[in-house]
């Protein structure tokens, strides 16, 4: 009980219930299951992302920014592709995963190489990304895309009925971003990789003393964010069912704003994919919540903002709360008798 | 008895530095050798060639009959070679169980780990010590001495051939070096070969099968354990005798300048009193950990006191911040010029005069450059710095130089009491002894100088007075004149008895 009073993902799970029950109290079609469902489908997009943003901040610094970039390009590109081409769900999916994983492992040599905050790396790839897609698409927007995507969207987990007589099921998109968040959290948790990554968040040089191949885990790293991206960028266009070249774009910031609410520190080697879950819920739920009791939206802005400073102050000052209270000395309280 | 490790010539230097000057040495599958030398002479820089962090630009190594030229980290523990650093080479972030089972992990090199076994193996190495903390416990959270722990069991995790335990006493208490040294016996057993590497002597005596001494990136002998007397290996390892001669200054009549009572800081040093007279030095000195440098900070206002008063030419006065401590007139040389003492890419002129900027504003407050050249010049002559120019930066000069461009910053603010913390560790023979001649002089101006260092020859024959300090406290104080370096050294290194254990052991007949 005391170790579970320590935890961030405690209080985050009190706080999203007590929101959620303010809610209820004054909307009450928050509490349904059919509100429930269609959020956790309209932010799975963000919550594949999270996991991504959640490991670069875990190997250590500052987050990356530029997935959303990558997924928008992925988007794009695997929308174009199977209009012209055809193809199946799994293919685009495989198609998107790839763009992505070569653009991700592009920020991970960048990094490496030049040994700067991934965070400046990332600013500077990601306009190079969205602003090749803007140049080369012109802007435009693919209004009608192939058929399979709307197919792929509209598969149901059970058949329940609303009290208007809708029909409505779990989409398929919570359960893809599901499977993320449990690989995610089997990488982190139980393989080396995943181990390795803590460990170089929490001291670079004593990993690469005990050997760990601090290079090839960056690289590993980046690729895995540009593969989620990728995940994310089919998933949103099934939801979305266009594609936009600026739809995604300046999403980032809500996304590492609910990785850091989650737990994850500025300075690396901790957070845990539990919290990366619930920090995404708790944003999805402000959001639904202000639509349901009619408060401007501006407010989610600021209240991510908000999040991010909070997050990062409450990391620093617990940073330095731990060396205050390091032992430097263990000093003797009993007093000392004379020696000679 | 086949080498496990033979060294043959290897040479590397840093940008025009010769660190290793062709290196040749080996060591037997279990046998205990000791890697002396004093700071810079090459001992790391040998250390990280054996670890595969560092690839020498020159010669070969042989690891079990098989010849490396380039040895990646990942052969070197591959091969089972371990280091323990200085710095413990730990993840604060991760468990004490996790942190033992690294090494292993690395080596066994499994995709999927299974925490039943990480446990296991923590729990076998942590019995091989015989050590008692929590393995659950985040590392981050451990005291110092723990911490060196868990570097040791990670170490002792298996397929460990040759273990490097690089100054591995510095910060242990007597007993805990002796538990340390029965330990790496037990290893010796078990047909693992050990080196230790260390600048100072004692405990290297105790356990040494042989003894080599590096100076200057050379080799300079190899000795039997039985013939290594601490005479012999200190004059190998400096290249001369140390002479010291013995400061003798009568300050019996000084006014009192400074007075400490009662300053406690919390996990740092307790109950801290002692006085500070006109032209007197002050020596404190202790195991690292003991709380000298802790002590240092405090009243340098870096790491300020949580209670205690500071008497400074009898006005009581309160140091919170460093610029408290420069306005009550201390001023402080610490051990780590590079990161602390100096702006390494600014000129040596611009950090002569960095904390007596303030002072040199000339009209409309601006800075008067004839007053900056005229500081500059006085204190690089007066302290015979050699650099060819003041605007020189500071990181091109010789350690012996940079630690005397620190001592003109704060001598020229001209402080009342100036605090060397361990201020020429890591710098020859010559400079040292100038460095001691510069603050002798300084102290018969008037100045009083509180020196720290873990050089008992260095405080015996600089200082008027010696505190000892030990867990956090002063646990003995003495006038130099009536004491030898032995008595000292003693005194510093003694087990220390719980308060209550001893009364008992003084009560009975």
């Amino acid at each position: 009980m005391r170790k579970l009073l320590k935890q961030t993902e405690f209080y985050l799970a009190l706080v999203i219930i007590l929101l959620g029950l303010i809610i209820t109290a004054y909307n009450p079609r928050f509490l349904t299951a059919e509100n429930i469902f269609d959020l956790l489908k309209s932010f799975s997009v963000m919550g594949i992302m999270g996991v991504g943003v959640l490991f670069v901040l875990i190997l250590g610094g500052t987050p990356d920014v530029s997935f959303t970039a990558i997924a928008q390009v992925a988007e794009y590109a695997v929308v174009l592709m199977t209009l012209k081409w055809g193809g199946n769900i799994l293919l685009a999916f495989l198609v998107a995963c790839t763009i992505g994983a070569v653009m991700g492992r592009f920020n991970g040599y960048l990094v490496h190489l030049f040994r700067v905050p991934t965070i400046i790396i990332t600013i500077a790839t990601s306009n190079i990304f969205f602003g090749l897609l803007y140049v080369l698409s012109r802007g435009q927007v693919i209004f009608v895309i192939h058929p399979m995507f709307r197919r792929f969207a509209e598969i149901r987990i059970g058949n329940l009925v609303s009290q208007h007589g809708v029909h409505f099921g779990l989409s398929l998109m919570p359960i893809i971003w599901l499977l993320v968040l449990v690989v995610g959290w089997f990488i982190l948790k139980h393989t080396r990789i995943g181990r390795d990554i803590y460990a170089i968040g929490g001291n670079e040089l004593a990993a690469e003393r005990v050997g760990i191949p601090v290079y090839r885990t960056r690289l590993s790293v980046f690729t895995f964010v540009g593969v989620l991206a990728g995940i994310a960028a089919v998933v949103h266009a099934a939801i979305v069912q266009s594609a936009i070249p600026n739809s995604l774009v300046g999403q980032e910031l809500n996304v590492i704003a609910a990785v850091f609410l989650g737990g994850a520190s500025v300075f690396g080697g901790s957070g845990t994919i539990i919290g990366t879950f619930l920090g995404i819920m708790l944003l999805a739920i402000v959001n639904n919540g202000l639509t349901l009791l009619g408060i401007s939206s501006y407010w989610y802005s600021i209240f991510v903002g908000a999040v991010i400073v909070i997050s990062i102050t409450v990391s620093a000052l617990q940073r330095i709360r731990q060396e205050k209270t390091r032992v430097k000395v263990q000093v003797d309280t009993e007093g000392v008798t004379s020696l000679v | 008895m086949a080498d496990f490790l033979k060294l043959v010539g290897i040479k590397k230097s840093f940008g025009g530095v010769q660190a290793l000057k062709g290196i040749d040495l080996a060591i037997g599958q279990n046998e205990i050798l000791c890697l002396v030398g004093e700071n810079g002479s090459g001992k790391s820089t040998l250390i990280k060639i054996i670890s595969g962090d560092l690839q020498p630009d020159h010669g070969e190594l042989w690891i079990d009959g098989r010849v490396y030229k380039q040895l990646r980290p990942i052969d070197s523990i591959n091969l089972g070679i371990r280091v323990i650093y200085q710095d413990f080479a730990l993840f604060p972030n991760l468990t004490v169980a996790e942190n033992i089972a690294y090494s292993q992990l690395v080596e066994t090199n499994h995709r999927v780990v299974k925490w039943r076994e990480i446990r296991e193996i923590a729990e076998v190495a942590a019995d091989k010590v015989h050590a008692d903390f929590d393995l659950d416990e985040l590392v981050g959270n451990l005291s110092v001495a723990n911490q060196q722990m868990v570097a040791i069991c990670r170490a002792l995790t298996r397929s460990t051939r040759f273990l490097i335990l690089d100054e591995p006493t510095s910060a242990l208490t007597k007993k805990e070096i002796d538990h340390l040294l029965e330990v790496v016996r037990d290893l010796q057993q078990k047909g693992i070969a050990v080196m230790f590497v260390s600048h100072k002597l004692n405990e290297v005596l105790a356990i040494a099968e042989r003894v080599a001494v590096l100076r200057d990136g050379e080799l300079i002998a190899t000795l039997e354990g039985d013939e290594a007397t601490n005479e012999r290996l200190v004059h190998l390892m400096s290249g001369t005798t140390i002479n010291y001669s013995r400061y003798e200054q009568d300050t019996g009549q000084g006014a009192r300048l400074l007075e400490v009572k009662g300053l406690s800081k919390r996990n740092n040093f307790q109950d801290i009193s002692f006085s500070l007279r006109r032209g007197e030095i002050f020596g404190i000195t202790g195991l690292l950990g003991s709380g000298r440098t802790e002590l240092a900070l405090a009243l340098f206002g870096m790491e300020p006191a949580d209670e205690g008063t500071i008497v400074i030419e009898g006005q009581e006065v309160t140091i919170n911040s460093v610029k408290d401590a420069i306005d009550a007139g201390i001023g402080y040389v610490p051990e780590d010029r590079l990161t602390q003492g100096l702006v390494m890419k600014k000129s040596v002129g611009e950090n002569i005069v960095a904390a007596i900027i303030e002072r040199l504003r000339g009209q409309l407050g601006l800075v008067d450059s004839n007053k900056w050249d005229n500081t500059v010049h006085d204190w690089i002559e007066n302290l015979d710095i050699k650099v060819a120019a003041p605007d020189v930066k500071a990181q091109t000069l010789s350690g012996g130089n940079q630690q005397r461009v620190v001592l003109g910053k704060w001598l020229a603010s001209s402080p009342k009491v100036l605090i060397l913390d361990n201020a020429t560790a890591g710098i020859d023979v010559a400079a040292k002894s100038s460095i001691h001649q510069i603050i002798r002089k300084m102290a018969r101006q008037g100045v009083g100088i509180i020196l720290i260092s873990d050089e008992i020859p260095e405080v015996v024959n600089n200082c008027n007075r010696i505190a000892i300090m030990r867990r956090g406290r002063i646990v003995k104080e003495l006038e130099t004149k009536d004491v030898t370096e032995q008595d000292v050294q003693r005194l510093v290194e003694m087990t220390e008895p719980r308060g209550k254990e001893q009364q008992m052991a003084v009560s009975s007949p």
